[in-house]
């Protein structure tokens, strides 16, 4: 069934007719003979609209979500609240049917709309200058060590134990055709241990070759166990092997904590997913990434300045261009060209609603709840911090019973209790409290857990 | 014709100007406010309380300061800045602009599949397994592969997945070749992705006819090649109709065959990668599937495989039970992870709407009417524009004003693109593929009406009658002019806060 062609039957026969085609078919007598399907694609007919909207629907309701399933964890993708006004102003179309403006004259919105959000990302990270986005915090991550290595001329990267495990993994897997050596930089009781690793390699030492010295050091705080670790504890190093520092950060623990720009950050990246994108089984998701001046041209992907046109008024403009993939082909530091503007848009939107105050009050509201509900999970009889370190909004917990068992266990009690982990060999559940938990669920989730590992 | 309207195409300039609209840091008030949260009944410790001093940052980053009246105000003024889609024709070559329909909107705004947290365990997100792997499915019908990955974000992520595969084939057969061949009409994320794996690019030329000629491939063929990446139907818009010969050679000499899948809208229903003898496809789902590009994304970029490369894939990826249940499941030898979850998975329940609203018979019509439009375009613009290859077009075509019949010397493309942003209409790609001087390359899409595309037609002709000195004054009626884009790069605003003090 075709609902978005809109030719009739009489406009196919007249236009081919005007092409001296009798049929359809005879659009594609270049592709050989031999090459035609026949018979058609082997997949059923065209569903009516509502019967989409039906199966759609029906999807969507085999999953647990919601009440149903209370969401209790994190690691990189967090349950909270995305204000009407955010989902109205970013689900406009001209922001949801545009394209890459290629054509400044007649896409100041989705410009403007980028450079505030690049404004808003620069002021989160402390660093001067923030690209229009990038994949997630995964891929932020990946552009942010290929930026550093092209900018050392090294090909070793030093990554704190405390990293997301699935962006490691993702690091692994694309830079594995440029032979990038990945350090994993061990953490002890929750927060990385720059200083022995370095000592241990000792790559600072009087005639020690470069080649083995790190490009970059890649430090996470809020780390992937929830602890504050700040990047500064990695500046000294960073210093003595020559190394870019790469910071990566939460955009609403920024709220709270010092920016990895203060930290000596040269790169700072994020997830910015908690800035308004809903948690969505994984994306569209928004890889925040902004740099320190020096390296504004080896910035990946696009980034939006302001100018003037003809008559003098502002205007916008996606700029620096020489540095990206359509000009400089084989020679580009990165082959990023879709990226994830609308999710940009949407962050950018929902930046602005939660205003300078809103973003406080959001970490402080995500604070007080992982306090509470950490404090009442320690007082339940085995269970036990993973790791000492502070935290701000998530936190890992040794449990007398298998995670994974936890979590099913745990969801025949309608929460989803958080995410299997690992620390020093000993396994644990990571949890996650947002502003969206109440006291009332974190208790019965406190019940729900004595129950389910006694 | 009809004598109906063209639905496409704005009869007066469809945006708002003439003066800037102040940002969202210009309309900020100290002590202003939006957001509210929601009541909880949790313990209200202070921040000193929850937060070691040094790491305490004593003032909250400055955002904006702003009332939700005002930033709805700001925000729909912008979007009254931005063409779209949904205002008018968008008929932008090698970017499949068509109309995004809304059914799939709704599907991808339900609360079942927004609200699951990607690290649900498989057991209580059937619904998305299901989706995905019913998506998987559909893909590699329709491109005759065996299996695919949904992780990758966008075209470019496809394209380093599916280099990294080939990698990876190769050092499971111990070799490690170190040349990947691109024809010289190729998309830059190519060449750029290309590199990102290690590889080293060697530009083929294209032919007379556009194409890439048996003869100079196997000139460039040797045993340190990897493979080939090919664009079916090209960046010209032309059907490689050596395909068969071009993929064959390549495998005589141990290398593999990519298939870049931005031209995928020319061929639905009509022949499959897979028949061409491809080995690895990526699929832009923002071209071809009618997810809605955003501006500039997110899309998404899956990558589909042959068996024999299957094993390799990027996972996990989800598996269907006999009993009709879903699980995930690592590919026995996966190069990895390519995103931090599961790929952009709205984008991808956009794309299974569209394909089931679609199915078999309407897809085919999707590629049927975009050739359609396509070539009853050129046939309007010929003897008019130059038409550089002038074959039996796909489903988008190249034409110059450089040597062009209808007009005078002199004319730009980029004049004759800002001159239709005047006239009602979007710009067409300009100066790609780069193969092509002063190239203009319009892809009309399926989605647009005879009435339009003729409209469009016409106003091309229009453009051409006029003098390159007007049409270098264009556009008069946007809400901007053309920009200093020199002085955009020279004197680089990239914040609000660089205004004072460019870098």
């Amino acid at each position: 069934m075709t609902h978005y062609v809109p030719h009739t039957d009489e406009d196919f026969s007249r236009m081919l007719g005007d092409l001296g085609l009798s049929r359809a078919d005879d659009l594609f007598a270049c592709v050989p003979a031999a090459l035609r399907l026949a018979g058609g694609l082997d997949l059923p007919a065209g569903m009516p609209e509502p019967d989409v909207a039906a199966e759609m629907a029906r999807l969507a309701g085999a999953n647990r979500t919601g009440s149903d399933l209370v969401c209790f964890a994190g690691g990189g993708a967090y349950d909270h609240d995305v204000p009407a006004v955010t989902r109205a102003l970013a689900g406009r179309s001209e922001f949801v049917t545009s394209y890459t403006p290629y054509q400044p004259e007649v896409a100041q919105g989705v410009l403007q709309a980028l450079f505030e959000y690049q404004t808003l990302v620069s002021r989160l990270a402390g660093l001067p200058v923030a690209n229009a986005s990038v994949y997630d915090g995964a891929t932020a991550t990946v552009e942010a060590v290929n930026l550093a290595l092209a900018a050392t001329g090294r090909s070793t990267v030093w990554v704190s134990s405390g990293l997301n495990p699935r962006w490691r993994a993702a690091l692994a897997t694309l830079t594995a055709g440029r032979g990038t050596a990945i350090v994993d930089v061990p953490l002890v009781d929750g927060v990385a241990d720059w200083e022995a690793m370095a000592a241990s390699l000792d790559v600072s030492g009087p005639g020690r070759a470069a080649a083995s010295a790190p490009g970059a050091l890649v430090g996470a705080s809020p780390n992937y166990l929830g602890c504050i670790d700040p990047l500064r504890r990695a500046r000294d190093v960073a210093q003595r092997t020559g190394a870019l520092l790469v910071g990566v950060f939460d955009p609403v623990a920024a709220g709270l904590l010092r920016t990895p720009g203060e930290d000596g950050a040269d790169v700072a990246v994020a997830e910015g997913q908690p800035m308004g994108a809903p948690m969505a089984f994984g994306g569209p998701y928004l890889g925040m990434l902004a740099v320190a001046a020096g390296h504004v041209r080896r910035l990946p992907g696009r980034l939006v300045g302001q100018t003037v046109d003809g008559d003098g008024r502002t205007a916008y403009v996606t700029t620096l261009r020489a540095r990206e993939q359509d000009i400089r082909r084989e020679k580009a530091s990165s082959n990023i060209c879709t990226n994830q503007t609308l999710v940009a848009v949407a962050a950018m939107v929902q930046m602005a609603w939660l205003g300078t105050p809103g973003l406080r009050e959001l970490a402080l509201r995500c604070a007080r709840g992982t306090r509470y509900l950490r404090q009442a999970l320690l007082d339940v009889p085995g269970v036990e911090p993973l790791v000492g370190a502070p935290v701000l909004r998530e936190f890992a917990l040794a449990l007398p019973v298998p995670a994974d068992v936890v979590v099913e266990r745990m969801a025949d009690e309608g929460f989803l209790a958080g995410i299997a982990v690992e620390a020093g060999g000993r396994e644990g559940l990571l949890v996650a409290v947002t502003e969206k938990r109440t006291r009332a669920e974190m208790d019965a989730y406190v019940a729900a857990l004595e129950k389910v590992v006694a | 014709m009809t004598g109906a309207a063209p639905g496409g195409r704005a009869r007066s300039a469809p945006l708002l100007g003439h003066d800037a609209e102040p940002t969202i840091f210009d309309f900020s008030v100290p002590g202003r406010r939006a957001a509210s949260f929601r009541t909880t009944g949790v313990p209200e410790w202070t921040a000193e309380q929850l937060v070691p001093a040094e790491e305490l940052r004593p003032e909250p980053p400055p955002l904006a300061e702003i009332s939700e009246r005002d930033l709805v105000a700001h925000v729909t003024r912008l979007a009254h800045r931005q063409y779209s889609v949904d205002m008018g024709a968008y008929p932008l070559g090698s970017c499949t602009m068509k109309y995004n329909p809304k059914v799939c909107d709704e599907a991808a705004a339900l609360a079942g599949l927004t609200g699951a947290h990607p690290a649900t365990p498989a057991s209580y997100a059937q619904g998305w397994l299901a989706l995905l792997w019913g998506l998987s499915d559909a893909l590699c019908r329709i491109t005759g592969m065996h299996a695919a990955t949904l992780q990758p974000p966008a075209g470019a992520a496809g394209e380093l997945t599916g280099l990294l595969l080939m990698r990876a084939w190769h050092q499971g057969h111990g070799r490690s070749p170190s040349k990947v061949l691109i024809p010289d009409s190729a998309h830059g994320t190519n060449p750029a992705s290309v590199s990102l794996a290690g590889y080293r690019t060697v530009s083929l030329p294209s032919d007379n006819r556009g194409l890439v000629s048996p003869e100079t491939l196997r000139q460039h063929l040797d045993d340190d090649v990897a493979g080939i990446m090919l664009t079916n139907p090209n960046t010209l818009g032309l059907f490689e109709e050596d395909i068969a010969q071009l993929a064959a050679a390549v495998h005589d000499a141990a290398g593999l065959v990519y298939y870049d899948g931005a031209n995928l809208n020319a061929i639905l229903g009509v022949t499959r990668p897979g028949d061409m003898g491809f080995d690895i496809v990526h699929l832009n789902l923002h071209k071809t599937f009618a997810v809605p590009h955003g501006g500039g994304g997110p899309g998404a970029g899956p990558v589909a495989v042959t068996k024999a490369l299957s094993d390799l894939l990027p996972g996990p990826v989800p598996k269907r039970l006999d009993d009709g249940s879903f699980v995930w499941e690592q590919p026995a030898r996966s190069i990895g992870r390519v995103h931090g979850w599961h790929g952009n998975a709205l984008a991808l329940a956009r794309a299974w709407a569209y394909i089931l609203a679609n199915g078999a018979d309407g897809l085919q019509k999707v590629s049927e009417a975009a050739v359609l439009n396509a070539n009853w375009l050129l046939s309007r613009l010929r003897g008019v524009y130059s038409v550089p290859f002038d074959r039996p077009a796909m489903h988008e075509v190249v034409v110059s004003t450089k040597a062009a019949p209808g007009m005078q010397a002199g004319v730009r493309a980029l004049d004759v693109g800002k001159r239709l942003l005047e006239k009602g209409f979007h710009a067409p790609t300009v100066y790609f593929p780069l193969v092509v001087p002063e190239a203009l390359m319009i892809e009309p899409t399926e989605t647009e009406s005879p009435e339009t595309v003729a409209a469009r037609a016409s106003a091309l002709v229009e453009i051409a009658a006029e003098n390159p000195e007007d049409l270098a004054l264009a556009p008069r009626t946007t809400p901007i002019g053309r920009a200093d884009e020199a002085r955009a790069a020279r004197s680089l605003v990239p914040t609000w806060d660089a205004r004072a003090k460019p870098l």
